[in-house]
């Protein structure tokens, strides 16, 4: 049967599989539809038992490519109506691209992790049903109706706002990447999984919209000499809690009901979250239902217990948030196959909690000889800038690095460097440079190079 | 009962109502933002603000032993984190890898060691406020919210006995423990000298973006183990099964050679890509049929319920219709033809004539 992948393709004939009795008759007597269906058979024949045979010749199998010649389905009969699929789904071609879990990492899945699928997505914004999950205690769809937001503790006033309150007040909209602060976490000690998604998947960058955190606050009169601490508090049953460094944050940080254009989606936090750009995922509090400000950090469960830098001496760094400069390949990645020698765009995405991308570099030979990557427009602060550079490949083996720059100058490390100051029991916060590995078979495995 | 717990409501309600139009003229003065939000009730912040700092600002009054602790512990905590807060299964331990000489230095030695297998909850934790907050806020994790302050002195009083922090017979309570807190093995286990925790931080490391002959020996040190190629699922179905970046079929060994242009040995399109079975109501819609036919009124075609009626009882409809969707046919309803539907599958179709037939219930 004739393959559908395949029928794209016009490929050269192998070698001699055209007999020498035929090129005599077509020389005699010329074309005809018997002869042509004669040749396109040999031609599939011939490419089925001697594929990878490499040709001089110049005969195609048959006047065109199928998909031109004969007419389709899609265009020789009704498509569907508007509004069949009234929110619309990507295309049934697209369904391996979704959300996964990594077997056996967490044991319960309402306190897990799905990743976003990096290798097949384009630009810099993460379709909400892609945009990663991380839920501690399951997740539920809160009726908006009823959602109170409470902001109390060092200020004037404690007030309480209904979503129909938030959703009266002045609004932002601003890209911004949010990544889970164990996003590679798997890979602190060894290679540990074949794929981008399940590397660096706990990453997800969308165009938030809410109210300013800072307008809130003064609102409610905050004491920001003395209330140098936030304590951001989920309505979910895990009451999921995280001490925020508020000085840093007060610029930036949004209390957000929108995600790409649409409210949130319920396992990201709908209706109400906390964006806190530049600092790790579990600080942007879903299913935000109270605000404190304080005068000392909280040590709630989550940073007291997790989300902590063990360090080689024992000692762990607490509150340890800021997502420093990272980058990653996403295409070719991990577990991916490339067809043939030739020419690849090679794309990636680069990010940093402390501010822009101002260079990414791409290494084809373990980190050796670097190239500068061409950064794709928006560059944005403390959101997913994606980068591409040409390679043509040879079809000799190569290892593929990205190295991110950031605009304090900050320059994306070695797995050895960070192991050098951390050890490699730290889990959390591992920015390190990601190397891909493409064998001479085409295949690009995940490998730590040093 | 039940006319007791309406009753309840009622007065709920009506008490709430009350509440709200007093918190109606609750506006705050200085708003620059006049009719949005409104001050909370004292009720309402005792309500939700019941985090408990390490200073033990937040802490309610109560006091739990360490039996009441362990009885409580066994009917509600121990299916998941076991008897002694030692299972692995289906969290991580909490209880273990903490020592006498711990709880005077303040440092868990076993955190600088590699032979303690798993970095228990007690191993790490720092302040005692944050297990009371925690499990008062959380826990059980299938019930959150159900333990009383009692309750959860309780038992934090049990874990900290079995991490032998307080004695088997000890009463824990808001006034005690703060001595509490000067034994916890790993209070002195912390730090926040690091550059992480404000954007303006100081990184560890430093690298330098070096452009040619950066290193002399590419070596790897680690590779994905042949184990784990297939650990997370068949990679092909994980990616798009046509462009130049395809999934390798994990399932198989690695390809011998390159595939070539035409993706020659690569997995191919697989039943991840059959429509998923839909009810005959979907169907009706997706396969258009609803472009021409409506439950009830004449649209191009005729009405389900036409259809359903003139074919009531007729032996052989179904077989009539089913060629007639396949094939198309005109002139039984009027001059406009129905064309055929070649695109469905034999199953497809007579779940969709059956529906029609059944007046589409």
């Amino acid at each position: 049967m004739a393959d559908q992948k395949r029928r794209g393709q016009i490929n050269q004939a192998p070698e001699n599989f055209i007999s020498q009795e035929l090129i005599a008759d077509l020389n005699q007597n010329g074309m005809d539809d018997a002869r042509r269906g004669f040749l396109r058979n040999g031609f599939m024949a011939a490419l089925g038992g001697a594929m990878g045979v490499s040709s001089a010749s110049n005969v195609f199998a048959s006047e065109g490519d199928p998909v031109i010649l004969e007419k389709q389905e899609w265009q020789t009969t009704l498509g569907k109506n508007v509004a069949t699929m009234p929110y619309g789904m990507p295309s049934i071609y697209e369904a391996n691209l979704i959300r996964r879990e990594s077997p056996g990492l967490t044991r319960v899945s309402a306190a897990s992790v799905a990743f976003t699928p990096l290798q097949g997505l384009f630009g810099i914004i993460t379709p909400n049903g892609l945009h990663f999950e991380r839920q501690h205690q399951g997740w539920y769809n809160i009726d908006p109706e009823k959602h109170r937001l409470m902001i109390n503790g060092l200020v004037k006033h404690n007030r309480v706002f209904t979503m129909n309150d938030l959703m009266r007040l002045p609004s932002v909209s601003r890209i911004h990447f949010i990544e889970c602060g164990a996003n590679t976490g798997l890979e602190w000690g060894n290679v540990a999984v074949p794929t981008v998604q399940y590397t660096h998947g706990m990453l997800s960058c969308c165009e938030f919209t809410g109210v300013p955190l800072s307008v809130l606050l003064e609102e409610c009169g905050a004491d920001l000499k003395k209330g140098k601490y936030l304590l951001a508090e989920g309505g979910d049953g895990s009451g999921m809690t995280r001490t925020i460094n508020l000085p840093d944050v007060l610029n930036e940080a949004i209390v957000a009901w929108g995600m790409n254009g649409e409210m949130l989606r319920p396992e990201n936090g709908f209706p109400l979250r906390l964006v806190v750009p530049g600092v790790q995922g579990v600080s942007w509090v879903k299913w935000l239902r109270r605000l404190e400000v304080g005068d000392m950090p909280y040590a709630t469960k989550d940073e007291a217990v997790h989300y902590n830098d063990l360090m080689p001496d024992g000692m762990a760094r607490q509150y340890t948030s800021i997502q420093e400069c990272k980058s990653v390949i996403t295409t070719p990645s991990g577990g991916q196959q490339l067809l043939d020698k030739g020419f690849y765009n090679v794309s990636g995405l680069a990010w940093s909690g402390r501010g822009k991308i101002k260079r990414v570099d791409v290494s084809f030979d373990g980190g050796n000889n670097w190239k500068t990557a061409r950064l794709e427009t928006p560059v944005l602060s403390k959101a997913l800038t994606r980068f591409n550079i040409d390679w043509v490949w040879d079809g000799a083996p190569a290892i593929l690095q990205s190295r991110a720059i950031d605009d304090t100058g900050y320059v994306q490390p070695t797995i050895k460097m960070l192991r050098d100051v951390r050890g490699t029991r730290s889990i959390y916060h591992n920015n390190a440079i990601q190397s891909w590995k493409v064998g001479s078979n085409g295949e690009v495995s995940n490998v730590q190079v040093g | 009962m039940f006319k007791l717990a309406k009753f309840v409501n009622l007065t709920f309600l009506l008490l709430s109502s009350c509440l709200i139009t007093d918190i109606a003229f609750a506006q705050n003065s200085g708003s620059r933002f006049p009719g949005i939000g409104r001050d909370a009730t004292s009720a309402e912040v005792a309500a939700w603000d019941i985090d408990v700092r390490p200073d033990f600002k937040g802490l309610p009054k109560g006091s739990g032993s360490v039996d009441k602790g362990q009885q409580l512990w066994e009917s509600k905590c121990s299916v998941c984190h076991g008897t002694f807060g030692e299972s692995n299964e289906i969290f991580t331990p909490i209880i273990g890898g903490t020592t006498a000489d711990d709880i005077k230095t303040g440092r868990v030695a076993s955190l600088s060691d590699r032979k303690q297998p798993q970095r228990t909850t007690i191993m790490k934790v720092a302040t005692v406020s944050s297990l009371w907050d925690y499990i008062y806020r959380a826990m059980p994790w299938n019930a959150p919210r159900s333990l009383t302050p009692d309750d959860t002195y309780a038992l934090v009083a049990y874990l900290l006995s079995m991490a032998e922090v307080v004695p088997d017979d000890y009463v824990l309570s808001n006034s005690n423990i703060a001595e509490v807190q000067k034994r916890m093995p790993n209070r002195n286990g912390m730090t926040l000298k690091h550059g992480l925790w404000s954007a303006k931080g100081s990184p560890d490391v430093h690298a330098t973006a070096c452009m040619t002959n950066c290193v002399q020996f590419v070596q790897i040190g680690s590779e994905l183990p042949d184990y784990a190629r297939n650990a997370h699922g068949n990679i092909a179905e994980q990616n798009r099964q046509y462009g130049p970046f395809r999934g390798a079929d994990s399932t198989k060994p690695p390809l011998a050679k390159l595939p070539g242009a035409a993706g020659e040995g690569l997995a191919h399109a697989s039943d991840t890509h059959a429509a998923s079975s839909k009810g005959p109501a979907a169907l009706f819609k997706s396969e258009n049929c609803a472009a021409c036919h409506a439950q009830n009124a004449k649209l191009v075609g005729p009405s389900i319920n036409d259809i359903a009626a003139k074919y009531q009882g007729q032996s052989g409809a179904l077989d009539k219709l089913m060629d007639k969707v396949k094939n198309g046919g005109s002139g039984v309803w009027g001059s406009i033809p129905m064309p055929p539907q070649a695109q469905l599958s034999d199953e497809d179709r007579k779940a969709l004539v059956t529906w029609v037939l059944s007046g589409g219930k």
